[in-house]
């Protein structure tokens, strides 16, 4: 970094606003595609260990390990087989939220009163019908806080998508460049934006799960009625 | 009901189906010796429109009997006929939504507000909206609930009591012929529960379903059922029939003992006043001659007089030696009164009443205060150990 530069170059973002833009919506793509796969597969895991309750453990396990998976050496060793390509960055983003979203959908059906269950059962609920209409509203509120640990952990790891090149990299590119040309603008620019970025999908999430579970709003769930219990390994 | 409810009906009817456990046997491979929730060779019939209780120790398969009515159980061997038709052929979906099901947690749906939890079966059954949402408020209306204040609250927002009537409305939302109903009243405390079942009553008294109740509190299955059936740990019948009955003839020692030491005292909460033949009482006006009315009651066992007024409206007691050995009769010379009881009185009460007014007899009036005969403590206790009436039996025993 040069000793004669301000630490912040106003003037160099009013000039690269389309740039700083360009790359942040990328870095909120990239977030949000790995985030909605993860969703759809853990989904499929989770209805899959719902009918099957022994793969749970199996399940939890694979996903387990793929997690404790160093993330540089995912990227390193996809690059052979899929090149520098959004594939090559798309799926360590997609397994690291397996874990964080198979658990919490399962918490979520485990969260569900046995008696609501009984009840919907002995009034003639079909398996199907029971899980559309009963069983996944109620696990709403688990699969959003899910949803949102994974976010957040998303967003922090696409920076590191940048060193599969330019074209794609997010946020996280600013940042390389930054260091590369000893520019700290970009630095600062590429790491406050990142951190804004996971706090407004946050309360974007929040916001979503206020809308979609008014029934839990501003009401105590009383413990007769059976509340919605927290999983203990919730972090 | 052999097809999906008519959504054109709109209120509620009085249909009800027969339900008939036929030698239906439950057992649960590799459970302990005394093989709690299985039930063994269970025979009995709820004729339509009766309650039938399933009372006993936890364990003794009461709960497991009701769940194979609907089927959440399957039974080992044995039919349970609705309407005389085995419930195992029908469609197991069908056959759900064609039964009213409450049970003590209720396990209202939490996401849904009050009315379309009460609209839940119709909206199963494919009733259009509007339909739904009349006959949602219709039922809130019958157990008590203000449709305006509770439609579109959620079950968290509600008292446990509340929740309990809301379950009773989405039970009979699409007018079942039959209810099944575990241990309804378990969850709220005991002034809301004998709240709870009297309106109950009042309402089966309209509807006349045929239900079946499980409870292990003997007293609700008295005060509820108009069959009793007791059962046993191993899931054994050890009585069926009319709580009358079971209270003046147990059939073994565990039922015996199961509805307690007070049985006698419980057996005069069933009846009434109406059952007895009251005794008369030698009655006398103001202004009648004194001598006349002391030969009476001289000749009586009972001695004492019972002053009435022109329309035969109790005044009071005269005891023998109140009664003037010569001159007229007035009103001031009645010294005591007893407690005044009506035809619907129970004996129970009847009974507290003498005991608490120190008193071997009290006054039966008919609506209007005209006096109708005496009860005395001595009849109530003679009601107490006689054999059941037989006129008060619903229905017997099957076979």
């Amino acid at each position: 970094m040069r000793p004669d530069q301000p630490l912040i170059d106003w003037a160099w973002i009013a000039e690269h606003l389309d740039d700083i833009g360009l790359r942040l919506v990328q870095h909120l793509g990239i977030s949000a595609l790995a985030v909605a796969i993860g969703l759809a597969i853990a989904m499929a895991l989770a209805l899959w260990a719902r009918r099957s309750p022994g793969l749970r453990g199996p399940v939890t396990g694979v996903t387990g390990v793929l997690y404790t998976i160093p993330s540089l050496a995912m990227f390193a060793a996809l690059v052979p087989f899929t090149g520098l390509t959004l594939l090559t960055a798309e799926i360590p983003l997609v397994v690291y939220t397996l874990l964080i979203l198979f658990r919490n959908i399962m918490a979520g059906f485990d969260g569900v009163p046995a008696e609501v269950n009984e009840a919907a059962d002995g009034m003639g609920y079909r398996s199907s019908e029971r899980l559309r209409q009963i069983e996944l509203p109620l696990a709403v509120p688990l699969i959003i806080a899910g949803v949102r640990l994974a976010s957040v952990s998303t967003i922090g790891l696409v920076m590191i998508v940048s060193l599969l090149g330019r074209n794609f990299g997010g946020l996280g590119v600013l940042i390389t460049e930054g260091i590369q040309t000893f520019f700290a603008t970009k630095v600062y620019v590429g790491a406050a934006l990142s951190v804004a970025l996971a706090v407004a999908a946050d309360l974007a999430l929040v916001a979503l799960e206020r809308r979609a579970t008014p029934w839990a709003q501003g009401v105590a769930i009383d413990i007769a009625q059976g509340p919605i219990r927290t999983p203990e390994w919730i972090p | 009901m052999s097809g999906p409810s008519s959504p054109d009906r709109t209120t509620p009817s009085t249909r009800a189906a027969t339900v008939a456990f036929d030698h239906v046997t439950k057992r649960y491979p590799g459970t302990r010796a005394d093989n709690p929730g299985a039930v063994e060779d269970l025979s009995l019939e709820v004729p339509a429109g009766k309650i039938c209780v399933l009372v006993g120790p936890s364990g003794c398969g009461k709960t497991t009997s009701l769940k194979m009515v609907n089927r959440l159980i399957e039974p080992t061997s044995g039919r349970i006929l609705i309407d005389g038709a085995d419930a195992a052929r029908r469609d197991v979906t069908e056959l759900r939504r064609s039964i009213g099901y409450v049970i003590q947690q209720v396990g209202l749906f939490p996401h849904q507000t009050v009315g379309e939890n009460v609209a839940t079966v119709p909206r199963l059954l494919g009733w259009p909206e509007a339909r739904r949402r009349e006959r949602s408020e219709e039922l809130l209306g019958l157990v008590g609930l203000d449709p305006a204040t509770y439609r579109d609250r959620y079950p968290a927002q509600l008292s446990g009591g509340e929740r309990q009537r809301v379950g009773v409305a989405r039970a009979l939302a699409a007018d079942p012929p039959v209810m099944l109903m575990d241990e309804p009243f378990g969850a709220v405390d005991p002034i809301v529960r004998e709240r709870l079942q009297n309106e109950f009553l009042r309402l089966q008294a309209d509807l006349a379903k045929t239900i079946l109740f499980v409870t292990h509190d003997i007293d609700e299955a008295i005060k509820i059922g108009d069959l009793v059936a007791v059962m046993q740990v191993g899931g054994h019948l050890a009585q069926f029939g009319t709580p009358e009955e079971i209270l003046a003839n147990p059939a073994s020692d565990f039922v015996a003992r199961f509805v307690g030491a007070d049985r006698g005292l419980k057996r005069l909460a069933l009846a009434r006043v109406e059952s007895l033949e009251l005794r008369p009482a030698i009655t006398a006006r103001p202004g009648d001659d004194a001598a006349a009315a002391r030969s009476r009651i001289l000749a009586d066992p009972f001695e004492y007089l019972l002053l009435v007024d022109a329309l035969d409206r109790p005044i009071g007691w005269l005891a023998e030696r109140q009664v003037p050995t010569s001159g007229v009769l007035s009103e001031a010379m009645a010294a005591s009164m007893s407690p005044i009881l009506d035809r619907r009185t129970t004996l129970k009460d009847a009974l507290a009443m003498l005991i608490d007014a120190e008193v071997q007899a009290g006054i039966v009036v008919d609506r209007r205060g005209v006096l109708r005969g005496l009860v005395t403590v001595d009849m109530i206790v003679e009601r107490m150990r006689s054999p059941v009436a037989a006129a008060t039996s619903a229905a017997g025993p099957p076979g």
